[in-house]
């Protein structure tokens, strides 16, 4: 891997997955990993690539095309001890296996009376940007912190994923890791070694007066290219990354609102029943007398993802989108 | 399937089988009783008519063998070395239930005897018995798990995803179908175009045999075979047991119903697998109708017991106890 003259590693965000995985696998013979074509071939982003080949089929272990099956397989395998990872290939795949993530996953320790334990990680790749079209782009994470016992991850650069999937996977309880897939080849400075960033402390990706951008995935880059834009215009933002989605760092959103007084959130999956509507939910029970706007949100249109490029990139919230919302919560859209 | 081996069952094995079999059936028959006064809430599914399966099969296992289960736990819990008083004290919503009241009858279980738990949605167990399965396999444990489902699990998506995955990864486990011809309140011809759910292994590539359920003795030789033949890493097996449940698929009543007739639900109680093992066991002289009564006895007395201190127990308290074992908390 190239070093740069600052001493900084910059590896792609797929590969920073890959790596995080194999040295997680080195040091825990507990850990396996099970999802389709992630043996042989190494997955359909190669994100497993070689994996098979250094750790062997009892592993990283090729399993049908069955998502209750393979997240069943999970369940099972962690209440009786191993730290499974578990792979849906996308996280539209969400849907087929649901009865296991929440009915069961979720469910098991506080129906058992406390005495389960699952170290399960679920990887899966969600958003939209490839074409991939209506059944192979969404977000799902509204669907998905809405179950209690669940936890759910979504980083937003090549370090956070490092550090937020050790987390996962040493975890204890049931966590869905959601890679973005219009980010893998992405790059950015990642340690080697393992390290964790702790589950539901949110990052303060860069510090502002005016307003908050509450931004998810992908969008946090989005907010950033719309920060340097609205600063030109003087308008300071700042942007709060969640990195985990539940549990909700909201202590971190609710400074900073108390601060900017302004909030934009900003998800890739339709407003309708989003996690904005949640944060923004939580944001008025606690923090409504420091609001000078009603919160904001910037998000898909509720319409499945389209396939033309043309309907998609329009789809997807983008700078220019999210400048936009900044501006109406400052009332500066002419 | 190999040949069935013709050994001859110990007279320990023999009373294992009967003493299972009459623990779950006074369990339950309590548990109904209780249910029907409304010192139980909650929906009920009792095991009533079942009993030689879940004891056939879990006396074939070894105690750190798993079991899954479905929403008619309670005989695969008992069977597989359940304890009275934690499960009556479940059952009424109990802080010293074994899910501390939060489970109830239909999530009972207990993971340190190797049951994955009793699940309300049908099929569900069985894809996360294959895990358990897996993990037996991965450490090389020589462990086994049997995965008890109904018929009509055998009409769901995760069933079939199970059954093929356990098959293609080739892991240590028992298909254990309890046909009792009913899929609720449907009856099995009405859903399904087959009569022997056995038929379904051969498409996975696995054995699988038909025994009658309502005969222990025939289910614990069959369940021998297919442990067996998981311990010795020859992959999956599936046993489909002929039985009958005597009450409806929930609550204390069976009679008098539009879905099956009550001519059919007294062919089967003639049946009974409990009477029919007390007259063999008589007649081979291995147990004696007396000792059977005093075995009986000895376990209502236990259930007497378990009611009481069910009743004595605390209520789970809300403002301490709603939100933990949420999460397991990070040490």
């Amino acid at each position: 891997m190239a070093v740069t003259e600052t001493e900084q590693r910059i590896i792609r965000y797929n590969d920073a997955f890959n790596e995080t995985l194999a040295e997680l696998l080195r040091e825990d013979p507990d850990i396996f990993i099970a999802g389709e074509d992630v043996g042989r071939y190494g997955g359909v982003f190669q994100s497993f690539a070689n994996l098979n080949a250094e750790f062997g089929d009892e592993r990283v272990v090729d399993t049908p095309i069955a998502e209750q099956a393979i997240i069943g397989l999970g369940i099972g395998a962690a209440a009786v001890g191993l730290r499974p990872i578990v792979d849906l290939m996308f996280m539209d795949f969400v849907m087929v296996s649901m009865d296991q993530i929440a009915n069961q996953a979720a469910k098991m320790k506080y129906m058992f009376g406390g005495k389960a334990k699952l170290p399960l990680t679920i990887t899966t790749t969600g958003g939209a940007g490839l074409g991939a079209a209506a059944q192979h782009s969404q977000s799902l994470e509204a669907w998905l912190i809405h179950v209690p016992g669940l936890k759910v991850v979504y980083p937003s650069n090549p370090y956070d994923l490092k550090g937020l999937l050790v987390s996962c996977v040493r975890d204890d309880n049931p966590t869905i890791f959601t890679l973005h897939k219009a980010m893998l080849g992405s790059k950015g400075h990642v340690p080697e070694g393992l390290y964790e960033i702790p589950l539901g402390e949110a990052n303060v990706v860069r510090e502002g007066t005016d307003a908050t951008i509450v931004a998810i995935g992908k969008m946090v880059s989005e907010a950033e290219k719309a920060a340097s834009t609205l600063a030109e215009e003087g308008i300071e933002v700042e942007i709060i990354d969640p990195r985990t989605l539940l549990p909700f760092d909201m202590d971190t959103v609710i400074q900073s609102a108390k601060k900017t007084n302004r909030i934009v959130i900003v998800h890739e999956a339709v407003k309708n029943g989003g996690i904005g509507a949640e944060i923004s939910a939580q944001i008025q029970e606690q923090a409504f007398d420091y609001l000078d706007a009603p919160v904001t949100r910037v998000a898909a249109p509720f319409a499945p993802v389209p396939f033309s490029p043309a309907l998609e990139q329009s789809y997807v919230p983008n700078a220019e989108s999210i400048a936009k919302g900044v501006r109406d919560v400052l009332h500066r859209n002419i | 399937m190999a040949t069935k081996e013709q050994t001859k069952i110990s007279k320990e094995v023999l009373f294992d089988l009967h003493r299972r079999m009459v623990r779950i059936r006074l369990l339950e028959e309590a548990a109904g009783q209780l249910a029907s006064e409304a010192r139980i809430p909650g929906f009920i599914h009792l095991y009533v008519g079942e009993e030689a399966v879940a004891a056939g099969g879990c006396v074939a296992l070894k105690d750190e063998d798993q079991i899954s289960s479905t929403h008619r736990g309670h005989g695969h819990l008992v069977a597989k070395g359940g304890e009275f008083k934690p499960m009556m004290a479940e059952f009424m919503g109990k802080a010293t239930g074994y899910c501390k009241g939060k489970g109830g009858s239909m999530h009972i279980s207990d993971l340190d005897l190797g049951m994955l738990g009793a699940n309300g949605i049908v099929g569900a167990g069985v894809p996360i018995a294959v895990g358990a399965a897996f993990a037996n396999k991965y450490r090389n444990n020589g462990l086994v798990t049997m995965s008890f489902f109904g018929d009509g699990s055998t009409n769901i998506g995760a069933f079939h995803e199970a059954a093929n995955m356990a098959c293609a990864l080739h892991l240590p486990i028992v298909f254990m179908c309890e046909n009792n011809e009913y899929a609720e309140y449907t009856a099995r011809e009405r859903v399904m175009a087959i009569t022997d759910v056995a038929d379904r292994a051969a498409a996975y590539g696995m054995p699988g045999v038909i025994v009658d359920g309502m005969d222990v003795v025939a289910v614990y030789e069959a369940a021998r075979v297919a442990v067996a033949r998981a311990r010795n890493g020859e992959g999956p097996s599936m046993i489909e047991c002929k039985t009958y449940r005597y009450y409806d698929h929930a609550g204390v009543s069976g009679l008098g119903r539009t879905y099956r007739s009550d001519e059919e639900v007294q062919e089967w109680m003639e049946r009974d697998p409990i009477k029919l093992f007390e007259a063999q066991l008589a007649k081979a002289k291995v147990m004696s109708e007396e000792e059977a009564k005093e075995i009986h006895a000895g376990i209502q007395a236990e259930i007497d017991e378990a009611i009481e201190f069910a009743e004595n127990s605390p209520l789970p308290d809300p403002e301490v106890d709603m939100l933990t074992d949420v999460y397991t908390e990070v040490s």
